[in-house]
């Protein structure tokens, strides 16, 4: 095992300054989110912790460059690759570089359809056709085997569907009822006195009156947290569900977005960015069970598991979208929807399949969940999706919404 | 004023003066944020001994003691510092009784440090003849946004300012110790101004190691049967695992009922010091505790104990 120099012998700036750059780079590339700044810091730390073990060093640079647990594991092997062969960048690199510069032009193929489309004349009048056919998907009922890991190409969503999406996301008035916060703000109705503005109001006029400056609690949207079946039955859904989720994501704060089918994927930071195609191609590449089949039961084990006390506190509304089709018939189902239920302060599900006049409530799954939501409504659907926060905002609405939801299963 | 050890062993042999049984990647976080002066952000589950850290460094170090207790709704007034109002209220009072002079001279005097209450956050601040004190930033997962954002400034610069004085800057920055149970996501951009280091459950042996520092006086096989039974416990599918201190409580407890063993009894009466949902301990009560129980003891027979 080649074990580092220590720096004493090579100095500041010296080959294992520069390894370290190195492996901070490597990081970088892997996804992990380092400034340049942390480079320094990285050098300095070895520096100042005079490193005579491999342990040591592994330890001062993972205090340095790692700030979440979930980077654990790819530090974790970056490390014990790295510093076997701190050339290994290098040549890496090298090796890649002519690829790399091969693919830099975009071909025909990649560009997005967006671009496509904005590149095509006669653009305008085509819109005007398509705009009062709304968008309907029929529901099909198949798990496809053969659709198993295969990644869903988000670039195929035209600009059409884009600009329904954006405007029923505008339409909506999103209905949770703000939270109260204990943080006091200036308010001339409220009910505590606020000494602080008083005595400065008062020096305006010297001190001759106190004038008395009131402050209440304020208000803010409760957290929103999102899970999204992206299993094969729902694969007609789940590329509008996920433009919702982004118009979600940064239409507000404090909005979890997870995707499930045979596994548990947190994709909320990756849809915090910008730009709608970037975020969905972030998406695409890191999650990896598109359209395969569902395990309800085993996924939401796991987000109670992992995730229940991180994001669902402050009084968080959970959106469940999901048709209930589960691949291992509900199995351990019941119990999580227990425990999601009870951690979280309002529980929605969001069914496509409700939209059938005829649908019964007849799989395993749907009957292991419905026990346990405050609300049912159908989402298939931009349209519904606003009406879904129309009918939310007016709470009575809801209420009879839900009762006659749930009457019309129980008949 | 005591001096900062100067090497990471050093600081292992500190931890273990206060009988903190730590790590060596523990020590080793610890000993660059002393030397770097940078705050040390603690993240783990409930119970694993994160506050813990903040005392024994106090302690051993003979240093004072700043602790800011976060919960919703924490401002400025109570962490950093509020005027006294009563006081502020009487000098009007008295400025206007003796005719007083004009308003300036009056608002320089009302807004002195005279009239200041200093929160902990600025106690922080203040030099100490022992040395900057330890400042421990507890749970700060429990404050909302805005305050997190307010701490990025005091954590860079250790820096206050209040509008009517000015700039508070620090001679020498305190030992800042954040801790966090993660019920709410840290903003990116503090955890990046501090060290990280993730406080995870104890290995058998160590959690042996803290028992008999916790809890001396304990039959070994008693502790060896409690530390294996919690960490079985902790590979079972359970809504909130048992951290260190519920171990340390149960041992505590199982010392005071007398025992000398575990069984399947005595867990059934005494699962609630260890487990704290109800749906945790009716999974447990009965023949699960029991199954994992005639395990420990099968491992320990195989090993000989």
């Amino acid at each position: 095992m080649l074990l580092p120099e220590p720096p004493s012998t090579d100095g500041p700036g010296g080959a294992f300054a520069i390894n370290i750059v190195h492996f901070v780079r490597l990081l970088r590339a892997s996804g992990l989110r380092l400034g340049p700044g942390k480079a320094m810091d990285a050098v300095r730390a070895v520096e100042v912790a005079g490193i005579r073990r491999r342990d040591d060093l592994y330890w001062t640079l993972f205090s340095v460059l790692v700030n979440r647990r979930d980077q654990r594991e790819l530090f974790d092997q970056a490390f014990h690759i790295f510093w076997r062969d701190p050339k290994i960048l290098e040549r890496m690199m090298s090796l890649l570089l002519p690829q790399a510069e091969g693919t830099a032009e975009p071909s025909k193929n990649q560009m997005s359809q967006r671009l496509r489309e904005a590149l095509l004349p006669g653009r305008g009048e085509g819109r005007a056709e398509n705009e009062k056919k709304e968008v309907e998907i029929d529901a099909t009922l198949t798990f496809s085997a053969d659709e198993l890991l295969q990644k869903k190409d988000f670039a195929d969503m035209t600009a059409e569907e884009m600009d329904q999406a954006k405007a029923a996301m505008a339409r909506i008035d999103w209905p949770f009822r703000p939270a109260r916060t204990r943080r006091l703000q200036a308010d001339p109705r409220g009910t505590r006195i606020d000494l602080r503005a008083s005595i400065q109001a008062s020096l305006r006029t010297g001190g001759t009156i106190i004038p008395l400056k009131r402050k209440s609690p304020g208000e803010r949207p409760p957290p929103l947290v999102v899970l999204c079946d992206i299993s094969g039955s729902m694969s007609q859904y789940s590329r509008m569900f996920l433009h919702f989720m982004h118009a979600l994501s940064n239409d507000r704060s404090r909005v979890h977005s997870f995707l499930f089918g045979t596994r548990l994927s947190n994709i909320s930071r990756m849809l915090r960015q910008r730009d709608v195609d970037k975020a969905l191609n972030a998406v695409s590449e890191r999650v990896p069970d598109w359209s395969g089949g569902t395990r309800i039961g085993a996924t939401l084990a796991e987000f109670n598991r992992l995730w229940s006390r991180r994001v669902l506190g402050q009084g968080a509304v959970v959106l469940l979208l999901t048709d209930g089709l589960d691949r291992e018939g509900g199995a351990g189902l019941p119990r999580e929807m227990e425990r999601l239920h009870k951690s979280c302060h309002r529980l929605i599900w969001l069914n496509p399949l409700l939209r059938w006049d005829g649908f019964e409530p007849k799989a395993a799954g749907i009957r292991a969940i419905l026990p346990h939501v405050d609300d049912f409504r159908p989402v298939h659907n931009l349209s519904s999706i606003a009406d879904l926060a129309h009918a939310l905002s007016h709470a009575s609405e809801a209420g009879n919404r839900l009762k006659l939801n749930l009457g019309r299963l129980a008949a | 004023m005591s001096i900062l050890p100067d090497s990471i062993d050093a600081v292992e042999t500190l931890l273990n003066s206060g009988d903190y049984v730590a790590d060596r990647s523990l020590a080793t976080t610890l000993f660059l944020a002393l030397k770097m002066g940078r705050p040390l952000f603690l993240e783990g589950e409930a119970g694993v001994g994160k506050t813990e850290i903040a005392k024994v460094l106090a302690a051993t170090l003979n240093r004072r003691l700043v602790r800011l207790q976060c919960y919703e709704g924490l401002d400025l007034s109570s962490a950093v510092y509020e005027w006294n109002y009563p006081r502020q209220m009487l000098e009007i009072r008295l400025a206007e009784a003796t005719g007083g002079g004009d308003k300036e001279t009056l608002a320089r005097d009302l807004f002195s440090p005279d009239f200041l209450v200093e929160r902990p956050l600025l106690q922080a601040l203040k030099p100490d003849p022992a040395g900057a004190p330890v400042l421990l930033i507890d749970e700060l997962d429990r404050t909302d946004e805005p305050f997190e954002a307010y701490l990025l400034e005091v954590l860079s610069d250790f820096q206050i300012t209040i509008p009517e004085i000015g700039p508070i800057k620090a001679a020498e920055p305190p030992i800042v110790i954040i801790t966090s149970n993660r019920t709410r996501e840290i903003h990116d951009a503090l955890k990046r101004r501090c060290l990280y280091y993730w406080v995870d459950y104890p290995s058998a042996e160590r959690e042996l190691a803290i028992l008999e520092r916790k809890v001396p006086g304990v039959q070994k096989r008693l502790s060896r049967e409690i530390v294996g039974f919690v960490q079985h416990l902790r590979e079972t599918e359970l809504f909130k695992l048992p951290g260190v201190a519920e171990t340390i409580d149960w041992t505590r407890a199982l010392a005071f009922l007398d025992k000398v063993s575990l069984d399947p009894e005595t867990i059934d009466n005494t699962l609630g010091v260890l487990l704290k949902y109800q749906d945790d301990i009716a999974k447990m009560k009965g023949s699960e505790a029991a199954n994992i129980l005639r395990q420990v003891q099968q491992d320990m027979a195989a090993l000989g104990i």
